[in-house]
């Protein structure tokens, strides 16, 4: 009886692990047969950092595979500082960035990538433009005029209500309720907050007293995790008003800024535009395209409040295969093809053809020691 | 004849008893490992952060300025969770153990034992999503006609993600820890002091009150303590659905909210670097202590109560 019983269990136990060896057995097989790829490469590649590159990585990774069935990419999107701790670690091949890499008080990133690569400069390309979207809820409001100094006082709460003089001024024609604003930020750590308030501080003429972090400076306000849930609450919250990535604003209504003399919404043109007449960091070097973002720019249809965000390698790999694939998923990125599908996939601004180019040059140098 | 069987029958069982007791050991020497290893490694990583100011600390002068809003919050949220939980909580076990028929009794057991295996980002979803939005106009209800009290001072906030929000999202997640423990121990009442309650012409409640409570008191304790454990280490739905801002206050429905230690981690965890990343393991050292704390008392007054009694 004893033994039936027994029996009755192993069977089926017998039969899973059965099943599953022959599962794995199928999927080993094809593993095989997709290595002999039409490029060359194989092998597995791994990254990781900024979440807001998810989306868009996630694009690329599908269209890289695509193109060398060989090739397994990994990007973990844990955050852009995660991602430039484990590349100095050794423990990824290239990062994703929402901020170049500098030294400061806080931390040396930049001498320690640099020791990372042999002491060679690290390769930092942008490949990844996002315009922020400023979005609001407000019923009846469809458009809505602001200059960088309004928003700065809308997040800084001092403009308090939404038929506030100031907001009036900047749109005459809107029928301004009485509502209370509530200014919704995001309450992670976060290149989307490092890059709004960079634009307040630099472009709001002292509306935003506060200095550029990654972390809310204010200690009021509504917060919320991530940009979803900047989303939700902006969405929940009439009244309220946020900032995020313009490519997941998704129904909101979004506000244009003021450029000059003229207002003008987010689009991936006018953020392109932004970075292509912006000057470059002072730890540029001939591989690090590190940009610092022009903020105060007066051309004509630029949109200045966007994120850029980097891909960060070094010059010289180890070992073949490695090299070979941190170049082959590079210039794919890179590439018109890479930055169209980030567009289609993520909402992302491609590349400017001239920056595109830069990037390519550098990136094609990087090989085996 | 015998002998030998009885030899035979010995040596396999004393095999078994040096296996099993070698295993029961191991596992319980893993345990205090773990434990101890996770000590150890929050005491290691944190140490640095003791001495850091400003940048790695947001702003705060020193470790203790950066952890004592978020203490307090942990504290505020965990403590709201328990008064809105416990009664509840309490009842329902009541409720399962005494007032229903063993049928019926049988499914509402169940239903709350499912709460307990909702995943907490299931919560933080449905309290950002459903339950703050519901509860907005109780807020801005609460803010016109109470708030002449502190804890109502408002203004209301407009999305209901408040503190008051996450710690009823944090009741429903300890309602099951401490009804399960509750319904266990009052079905254990033993049946004379029961009936002995009802010969004296007790009516049901006076049977709960005389022989009921006294004989779970301890139990309720703990069942508490427990919950009041997941509440303070509670993470992810405190993540999602609080709005934080790492102030301390006891207003309870405006957007401006303390954070709590556990969510505060998670948070900022992905992005931090350098001494920040130590700064936060060393707040999770505190919180570590705290519970622990909290497990301690609630053994502690167990043990009185049990020494009371004998």
């Amino acid at each position: 009886m004893k033994r039936t019983s027994f029996r009755r269990a192993i069977v089926p136990g017998v039969a899973v692990i059965a099943l599953a060896a022959g599962l794995s057995a199928c999927g080993a097989g094809n593993e095989d047969s997709g290595s002999s790829s039409d490029s060359g490469l194989s092998g597995t590649l791994t990254g990781e950092g900024s979440s807001a590159q998810e989306a868009a990585q996630t694009a690329w990774r599908a269209g890289f595979q695509g193109e060398n069935s060989g090739v397994t990419v990994n990007y973990t999107p844990s955050g852009s500082g995660a991602g430039r701790e484990k590349f100095i670690a050794g423990a990824v091949d290239f990062a994703g960035s929402d901020s170049y890499l500098k030294d400061d008080d806080e931390a040396t990133e930049l001498s320690d990538a640099k020791e990372r690569c042999g002491g060679e400069d690290p390769v930092e390309v942008p490949a990844y433009v996002s315009p922020i979207a400023v979005v609001y809820n407000l019923p009846g409001v469809d458009t809505l005029n602001l200059s960088a100094e309004t928003i700065g006082k809308i997040f800084n709460e001092k403009i308090t209500t939404w038929n506030d003089p100031a907001i009036k001024q900047e749109n005459p024609d809107a029928d301004l309720p009485s509502t209370k604003i509530t200014p919704v930020h995001r309450s992670d750590e976060s290149g989307t907050t490092e890059n709004f308030t960079d634009y307040l501080e630099k472009a709001s003429d002292g509306g935003w007293p506060h200095e550029k972090d990654k972390l809310w400076p204010l200690k009021s306000g509504e917060a919320a995790q991530g940009t979803s849930g900047v989303i939700q609450a902006v969405k929940e919250g009439e009244g309220s008003i946020g900032y995020a990535d313009e490519s997941q604003v998704g129904d909101l209504q979004v506000a244009s800024i003021k450029v000059g003399e003229e207002y003008v919404a987010p689009s991936a043109e006018a953020a392109a535009k932004v970075l292509a007449v912006s000057p470059r960091a002072e730890t540029a070097t001939d591989v690090s395209m590190a940009i610092d973002v022009d903020r105060t720019t007066t051309e004509s249809g630029a949109y200045p409040l966007l994120l850029a965000s980097y891909l960060i390698a070094c010059q010289h790999y180890d070992d073949q295969a490695t090299a070979d694939l941190v170049k082959g998923y590079l210039t794919y990125v890179i590439s018109e093809e890479g930055q169209q599908t980030a567009a289609d996939n993520a909402g992302s601004a491609p590349l400017d053809a001239e920056l595109a180019d830069e990037a390519n040059g550098i990136v094609s140098q990087i090989s085996a020691k | 004849m015998s002998t030998t069987i009885a030899t035979r029958d010995k040596a396999p069982r004393r095999r078994g008893d040096v296996i099993f007791a070698g295993i029961a050991r191991g596992a319980g020497i893993a345990i205090l490992v773990a434990l101890a290893g996770v000590a150890l490694f929050l005491t290691l990583e944190g140490f640095p952060a003791l001495g850091a100011s400003g940048a790695a600390l947001d702003g705060a002068a020193n470790f203790l300025d950066y952890v004592w809003p978020l203490v307090f919050g942990t504290l505020l949220a965990a403590i709201l969770a328990l008064l809105i939980a416990t009664p509840l909580a309490i009842g329902v076990a009541l409720v399962i153990a005494f007032y229903t028929p063993r049928r019926i009794s049988g499914v509402v057991g169940y239903m709350i034992d499912l709460l307990a295996a909702v995943p907490s980002v299931v919560y933080g979803l449905w309290g950002i999503a459903f339950l703050g939005p519901q509860l907005k106009p109780l807020y801005q209800w609460l803010e016109e006609y109470l708030g002449f009290l502190p804890f109502f001072a408002g203004p209301a906030s407009s999305t209901g993600r408040t503190i008051l929000t996450a710690s009823i999202v944090l009741a429903i997640m300890v309602l099951p820890i401490i009804t399960a423990i509750s319904r266990e121990i009052f079905t254990q009442t033993p049946q004379l002091h029961m009936e002995a309650a009802m010969a004296l012409g007790a009516t049901r409640w006076e049977m709960i009150k005389l022989s009921v409570f006294p004989y779970a008191r301890s139990g309720m304790v703990s069942a508490t303590m427990l919950g009041l454990g997941r509440a303070l280490g509670e993470t992810m739905a405190v993540a999602m659905v609080l709005s934080a801002s790492g102030v301390v206050t006891f207003n309870l429905i405006s957007s401006t909210n303390p954070s709590t230690i556990a969510a505060n981690i998670a948070l900022n965890f992905p992005e931090a670097t350098g001494l920040k990343v130590n700064a936060l393991i060393a707040s999770g050292l505190v919180l570590f202590v705290i519970t622990f704390a909290v497990n301690f008392a609630a053994r502690a007054i167990v043990a009185r109560t049990e020494r009371e009694r004998s």
